[in-house]
Order: structure tokens, then sequence, then C-alpha cells
């Protein structure tokens, strides 16, 4: 069965200017170390791709199992310009939480 | 600075300028707080009250300050509760004697308020079109024609100096979100400048607190995922916090909602870019080490913050007028809603074209399937489908029409189109510039009785 992030993880959208940031915190322990192997800021920015330029930079923060992602030029403009009915960007991170991780990665992580 | 007690207990009255209020009359009541914080300014609000200041010079505070000290402050005054707030937006003076009437008409005579001042520095940028634009990188010339408000982040200082007058009631316009709740510690609990370990624990407290119920389940609840009770009654959090910065956070007991690690932490990286350079007025926060522990029920403590000396500039907000967007809506459901939504979308935007209007940048979207993420190719067909066609330009006629178009589908348009929406409002963008301290002069006026 294919993992979501959102079956391991948690999180939260917030904005500043036209950069997006999306935190994504594990439930527990295993879920943290397949969150920080496997949740790079490449495969974020892939499930952004049509909506931020970037780039996506990625924070650890190990003691609370969570990841920090910050997303550039991801809000139109920012909230006080943007075409989007989303103007903080608040709904991204269930985009985030939506990303699918690769099955056989997560298998030899649990093994 | 001499302490005046080993703790104080600071209470988040509002996350917004249209909070709910019932929860902060509910921290005054129940939660034994000393100081109530209302935190009520969005990033635009200080330059859409500034145009307002321009038509009425009395006004250009917040809309929902009457309401709000309505509701809280009898029980304020006679609890011994000080109110710290920044609905002074682009004119705390005025607000501070609003106020002060307000009182008066609930038969309270004499509340003096104390004025924070400074944060305004248009004459000051209108005097530097060099300072360089932190977003774009372009000078600040390129926007200053069209400025409507400049405002600098003030930090816990200016909020304890006007502290210091002794007043019940402190209004400010722009001040760091965090900065509010830090200036009722740095007053009560003596902490100076260059004491970066309790300036950490201050605004870290701060910045959990600033955004009010979302630390205590607002903002968190996913069914049958993230379960928060009684939602409906969600409590506001304080935080208690010694001289020496062990920082306890909670909720008034007995009152709805939750806080513990889980939200605690959603919250601590809500708007945090790089956690170990969370830069406000007062320090450079470092949170990369923060743990969260609980002590109790809906009792939290905050460890592991760190910081560094403040940066020698503040930030300031720089609102301007940036011409308009329009907008218009319909709804399309039943079979072939998607296509027929889609069809809508094609027209307006031929007919616009046709028109001969121009836009720098124009959106269609199907709400249901892409308004929030996009990729409408990628989503499946709902059973209703609503089009929602915005576009921006300098044009006002242009943004009119763009609603305009959208509800001629009506008659002209795919079948079954339903529940027209259009609106056009005036963008007031927002930018920043970094301002030496030097440059910006913060004092204190009193509105009292003579």
């Amino acid at each position: 069965m294919t993992l979501r992030v959102y079956d391991i993880a948690h999180g939260r959208a917030g904005d500043k200017g036209n950069t997006a940031n999306v935190s994504a915190i594990a439930y527990d322990e295993k879920g943290w170390e397949i969150l920080r192997r496997l949740l790079t800021p490449e495969r974020v920015m892939e499930a952004f791709a049509h909506l931020a330029r970037g780039p996506v930079r990625r924070y650890e923060l190990p003691r609370l199992h969570a990841l920090n992602f910050v997303v550039e030029n991801a809000l139109g403009g920012g909230v006080t310009t943007t075409l989007s009915q989303d103007f903080h960007g608040k709904s991204l991170s269930s985009l985030l939480l939506a990303i699918e991780l690769p099955e056989d990665e997560v298998a030899s992580i649990q093994r | 600075m001499s302490p005046r007690r080993e703790t104080v207990r600071v209470g988040a009255g509002a996350g917004y300028a249209g909070d709910r209020w019932e929860p902060a009359l509910e921290l005054v009541e129940k939660g034994n707080i000393d100081y109530l914080v209302f935190e009520c300014l969005a990033e635009r609000t200080i330059a859409r009250e500034a145009l307002t200041r321009l038509h009425n010079p009395e006004l250009g505070y917040n809309p929902g300050l009457v309401e709000r000290m309505r509701a809280v402050l009898p029980e304020c005054l006679r609890r011994g509760v000080r109110i710290v707030t920044n609905m002074g937006a682009a004119n705390p003076l005025a607000a501070a004697r609003r106020i002060r009437q307000e009182a008066a008409d609930l038969g309270i005579n004499d509340v003096p308020c104390a004025v924070v001042l400074g944060d305004d520095v248009a004459d000051t940028l209108r005097r530097h079109p060099e300072l360089t634009l932190l977003e774009t990188g372009d000078p600040l010339e390129t926007i200053l024609g069209r400025m409507e408000a400049a405002n600098a982040y003030l930090g816990a200082d200016a909020v304890a100096a006007a502290l210091a007058s002794g007043a019940p009631v402190v209004v400010t316009g722009r001040v760091a979100d965090p900065s509010l709740f830090v200036g009722p510690m740095l007053y009560e609990l003596g902490w100076d400048y260059d004491d970066y370990a309790v300036l950490a624990s201050g605004t870290v407290a701060g910045h959990l607190l600033e955004c009010a119920g979302q630390v205590t389940g607002g903002y968190f609840a996913d069914p049958g995922k993230k379960n928060v009770p009684d939602p409906h009654r969600l409590g506001f959090p304080f935080a208690d916090v010694t001289r020496g910065g062990a920082v306890v956070l909670g909720k008034p007991d007995g009152s709805g909602g939750r806080i513990d690690r889980m939200t605690c932490t959603e919250q601590l990286l809500y708007e945090m870019h790089d956690p170990t350079a969370y830069i406000t007025p007062d320090c450079v926060l470092d949170v990369s080490d923060v743990d969260f522990v609980a002590e109790g029920p809906d009792r939290i403590r905050v460890e592991g913050a760190r910081a560094r000396k403040r940066t020698p500039s503040y930030k300031v907000s720089v609102g301007y007028r940036d011409g308009y967007i329009g907008e218009g809506q319909m709804s399309y459901g039943g079979p072939n809603a998607a296509a027929r939504a889609r069809l809508a979308g094609e027209i307006v935007r031929e007919r616009l074209k046709l028109r001969g209007f121009a836009y720098a940048e124009m959106r269609i979207d199907y709400i249901g399937m892409s308004s929030l993420h996009g990729a409408a190719e990628l989503r499946h067909e709902p059973y209703e489908v609503r089009l929602r066609v915005a576009a921006r330009t300098q044009d006002r006629k242009a943004a009119e029409a763009v609603g305009g178009e959208v509800e001629t589908l009506y008659t002209n348009g795919p079948a079954g189109g339903a529940g027209d929406f259009k609106a056009v409002r005036e963008i007031l963008a927002v930018q920043s510039v970094l301002l030496p301290r030097e440059r910006v002069i913060t004092s204190v006026a009193l509105e009292a009785a003579p």
C-alpha cells in the first residue's frame, strides 16, 4: 500500500510575502525515520512545481521530529496581490501531506 | 531594570482582528491572567486603515476596537488585568480617545491609555528613496508615489515604556507580534536586552501565543486523525513566564480545545523560515532545539529556546496601491458539469480579449477541483464545479469587466449556470525595507484626564 506523508505526519502552512513554509511533524519515531530520509526537498519541489518556482529549503528539528520546508516564489506575488483564492497559501499543508512516498524505499526503512 | 515580580501570566485575547471575543473574557474571568494582549494587525491592515484616516482623522484604528473593549474592559479594570493591543493600527491616539469614550459610556470615568508612537515612518521613508525593497530588490523610489503607509515593526521595549506609565490600557500601531507579549515580561520581570536567554524564552512564548487559538487546538482538527474537544468553545492560551525565563503554556480550566506537544509544534513552525534565525526586533531567536514537555493536563513547558543579539535595523512594511483585482464566479452541477464550467471559463477569456481588455495576470479556477492546489487536469470531476475567474490590472474598468462577463454567462453561456458572484477590490500591496534603528524614534503619549 502506498504511504502518504499524511499517514505518518501532520503539519501547518504559513506565509511571509511570496514565500510559503510548510511543516511536517511525525507522529512517532518510525514515522520520523521515514520522513527524515524520504521527504527530501526535491520531492517537495516536485509536488509544488506547478504552483511554485522554488527553490525549496528543508530544515530539521530532531527533538520535535519535525521538518520545516520553505518554498520560495510560492504565493503568486504574496498575500496582497495573488489571484489565488487561498491568499496565504494556508491549504498548502494538505498538498505536502498528500505526497506519496516510494513503496520500495519505505519498505527498506521499515525492514 | 529591577523586577516588579517573579512570574507574570500573559494571555492572548485574539489571533486576528475579527477573532472570537468570548475566549478573551474567559481568560480574564477564569484564567487568572495579569495581562491580556490583543494582536489584531495583519500585514496590510495598517495601509487600509491609513486610507480610512485620510477620510476621517478620528478613525484609522481597528474597526472592531469598540466591540472588543466593551466586552472585556470593565472586567479587566475590576480585576486589575492590563490590556495591551495593536488595534491602534494607523491611528493609535484616536483609538485611545475612543476607548476612553467607550469607558465613559459604560460609566467608568478616566481610564488612562498609554499610546506607543513612532512606528509610522512614512515621512522618514520619503526622504530615503534609495532604500532597497527586500522582496524585489528595486529601490523604494519605484513605489514611493503610491505609498499609503510605512510602519516599523517596533519591539518590546516600546511596549514596556508605555506600561511604565501605569496606564491600564496600552495601545500601539505596528509592533512585532511576539514583542507585544514580550513587552509585559520585560516590564514586570526586569529583563535586559543583553540577557539573550530570557529574551529567547519570552519571544518563543510570544510567538506561540500570537495567533491565540492556533496553539490551543484551533486550526488543528482533522476528524478521526487529530481530534479537538469542544472546538466551538476553544479556550485561548496564556503563558506563565518567570524572571529566570521558564515558560509554561496553558489555557483556562474547563475550556474547549487542547494544548499539547502536537499543537505547540505546529504553531512553533507557523510562519517560521530558518528555525535558527527567527528575527524579531528584540532578538534573533533559535528554536532548533526547542522541546515541549507536558507538566499536567493542558500545561506545557517550553524548553530549549536560544537567542542572539537583536539586529541593528527595524523591518518596515510599506503599503502601496497596486491596481485592482476583478473576480467573477458561477456554478455548474450534474452531468458534464466540469466541461460546462471549462467552456464558461473559455468564453469569459475570449470575451475579455474581444473587448480589448488586457491584464497583468489572469487565473481561471474550477472550485472543487483546482482552486487551491491547481492541476485541474489531474483531478476527479466532482458533482458540482464552481467557475472562478480572477484577473489583475491597473485599470479599474478592466477589473470590473471580469465579474461582468461571468455574469453574462447567465443568458449567454453554457447550460445551467447558477449562483453568480462578482467583486472588484483595490490592491494594497506590501513590501518591506530595513531602516537603521537610530532613524526610528519611539515615544509614549498618555491619554488621561488633565
